[in-house]
């Protein structure tokens, strides 16, 4: 090759770089600020559709626990208790499970086995919530309906005190099954994070620890939780996150009811599925309609928080 | 990207095809309910008269919402829409089809068309205040059956729906409790039971829970084969379910009662009237942007008309009384020209 060609697609490389840059730069921008005017018109369209129904109702619409579409009585109580209440339940059932798994994977399981068991649960988490829905419905509900909860009922309905929280009819739905049904959905997403954020301790220090006689628990709770504990955290929120916003699932299992149950096998509501039944027979401008929206709206900002706090817990350390 | 391009050619072709062959289309948006006939007419017309309907069963309330803002041919819905709403959106509103409501349960030992209820029983049941399959007022009623002591698990839509309007509507018309606290709509306050999606899931409910009991439309009773019961009608004898009791509901209504056709056809005179029958309308603007397109709709449902009924029969539908076509088609007459 001559040093005159070579020269010149020097040159020509150069000049295209420069526009090419601006180019790229602008459009890289462009793609950047369109994701937050795309945030912000959501906030903001949710917030203006839900004005109606805040301004009618006022600081009460949280506290409300009426939702009577005849009266035009719109109260959001139950459906925010009720996101709440199943997405803590599913929690308190899934984290366990999932930190075992996530200890066994990366401490005691066989390295052949390591890899097939953590595919399969990354699998897990992109079956689509319409199949667990289905699954919940058809094989978890009426196993509760039959078996579970009569025993349940029978077992510890008549304790005082906590009695009460296993009281009703056996309809096999309701607020614990939709825990249920959430904490298998959520638990490959706990246990998938759980698991990343295990295998970047450094082994010296693990090695360290086995070296002093350390048993395998010893290494996990006095070396790889206290350097992972702000991340384990963080990937908790994340599953916290994704069962606040199920929608699909939920409804099938949750009995889809408007009042606040003092017991766990009673139906209740969450604001996703509320808004996924009602949205369809809702005329546009009316008050029910703006109460939805207002509901969208205020969903929307718990799980912002829930994202933030967890997007700043998993902020990777600073040493 | 010589792929693509010939891809898209042979898709453009292939949408040229559609639209030349295809026949005249008409749009419409709405009640979920009446979905499946709409479905089966659109194909016999499409057939007969070149007339293509593209029917979107969205709900009673978009297809209000839709036809108000006028982006549809036509709007449907299982609610009457009121007078002054429709001078207001310059709108016709006429019936295209009847239902019924019919309750079901899932009670062991118990047959389907066995159980005796009222529409007081039933208020009172989803009211809460009737609450084992025993109580003695079920067992007045029921005494040929041996009825369990077995607590009552009602089910109800979840979803906003027309079922449920047809159903609290007979409600409220039955029993002033429920009138007063409860109400009609297409979604309501429900004092007691658990809601469900749909008419399958309410249906795959009851089936599941002992002593479960709810509301489907009669088309989807009958495929599934659920156990329905008889229900006592306003002249005082006990009805089964079945299209003739349907029908004399629907001639036993008076018709010319509304000019907006908006009639009741819930807890109608006559010895032999199911009780929770209910007409689904269509909304026609009266000032079309396109009067071509309107006539085709109203070409369309004059050809169901004459044409439809033993579709609708076959989906369990009720075809609209003859009376009743002419009324509707002497309004199209009065309201259109040509």
């Amino acid at each position: 090759m001559s040093s005159t060609t070579a020269s010149v697609t020097k040159v020509r490389t150069a000049s295209a770089g420069i526009s090419g840059d601006v180019i790229f730069a602008a459009a890289a921008k462009a793609a950047g600020i369109f994701v937050l005017v795309l945030l912000g018109a959501i906030i903001v369209s949710l917030l203006i559709g839900g004005m109606p129904a805040f301004i009618a109702f006022g600081p009460g619409f949280l506290t409300n626990a009426d939702w009577d579409p005849v009266q035009q009585i719109f109260g959001g109580a139950v459906p925010i208790y009720g996101t709440l209440l199943t997405s803590v339940l599913a929690l308190a059932m899934a984290v366990p499970l999932a930190f075992g798994i996530a200890f066994w994977l990366t401490e005691l399981a066989p390295v052949w086995l390591r890899r097939p068991v953590g595919t399969a649960i990354e699998l897990l988490a992109a079956v689509p919530s319409i199949i667990y829905g289905m699954w919940g419905f058809f094989m978890i509900v009426p196993f509760m309906s039959e078996y579970f909860q009569p025993i349940v009922i029978d077992w510890l309905g008549d304790i005082p005190l906590i009695g009460g929280l296993f009281q009703g009819p056996p309809f096999g739905t309701g607020v614990f099954t939709a825990s249920l049904l959430l904490a298998v959905m959520i638990i490959p997403f706990v246990a998938a994070t759980m698991r990343d954020v295990f295998m970047t301790v450094p082994a010296v220090f693990k090695e360290s620890a086995y070296g002093l006689g350390c048993t395998t628990w010893e290494v996990m709770r006095a070396i790889v939780l206290p350097y992972t504990r702000v991340s384990v955290v963080g990937g908790i929120m994340l599953g916290l996150g994704r069962a606040l916003g199920e929608t699909m699932a939920v409804t099938f299992v949750i009995g889809n009811t408007n009042r606040i149950a003092t017991s766990l096998f009673g139906p209740g509501n969450t604001i996703a599925s509320l808004v996924a039944l009602e949205f369809p027979e809702s005329p546009a401008g009316s008050l029910k309609l703006s109460a939805l929206l207002a509901l969208g709206f205020i969903l929307f900002v718990i799980s912002f928080i829930v994202l933030a706090v967890s997007r700043m817990l998993l902020k990777p350390r600073a040493n | 990207m010589k792929r693509i391009s010939t891809s898209l050619a042979i898709l453009l072709a292939g949408l040229g095809m559609a639209a030349s062959a295809g026949a005249q289309q008409i749009t419409g948006a709405g009640a979920t309910f009446p979905a499946p006939v709409y479905a089966k007419w659109g194909e016999a017309a499409k057939a007969a008269i070149g007339i293509e309907l593209n029917y979107q069963a969205i709900g009673s309330g978009g297809g209000q919402n839709q036809i108000f803002n006028r982006t549809v041919d036509f709007g449907a819905s299982d609610a009457p829409v009121d007078a002054p709403k429709l001078v207001e959106q310059k709108l016709l509103q006429f019936p295209a089809v009847m239902g019924a409501v019919v309750p079901i349960v899932n009670i062991p030992g118990v047959e389907a068309n066995q159980l005796k209820l009222t529409g007081e029983l039933l208020a009172d049941i989803y009211l809460g205040k009737i609450t084992k399959w025993n109580d003695d007022k079920i067992v007045e009623m029921n005494r040929d059956l041996k009825l369990p002591n077995l607590a009552i698990a009602p089910a109800y839509r979840a979803d906003g729906s027309g079922t449920t309007y047809v159903f609290t509507s007979y409600l409220s018309a039955v029993n002033a409790d429920w009138k007063s606290k409860v109400g009609a709509s297409t979604s309501v306050k429900w004092a007691a039971g658990t809601g469900a999606k749909g008419n399958d899931g309410v249906a795959a409910t009851v089936k599941q829970v002992k002593g479960g009991i709810g509301y489907v439309e009669n088309a989807y009773a009958t495929q599934n084969k659920l156990a329905t019961t008889q229900l006592r009608n306003k002249a005082g004898s006990f009805v089964t379910p079945t299209i003739a009791a349907f029908k004399a509901a629907a001639e036993n209504a008076d018709w010319s009662a509304d000019p907006n056709f908006a009639v009741s056809l819930i807890d109608t005179q006559g010895a032999t009237s199911w009780p929770i029958v209910s007409a689904t309308f269509i909304l026609l603007p009266t000032d079309p942007k396109d009067p071509a397109r309107s006539a085709l709709v109203r070409k369309f449902f004059d050809w169901s008309y004459k044409n439809g009924s033993d579709i609708a029969a076959g989906l369990e539908y009720v075809p609209l009384p003859a009376g009743v076509q002419d009324a509707v088609r002497a309004k199209w007459s009065s309201l259109y020209k040509g």
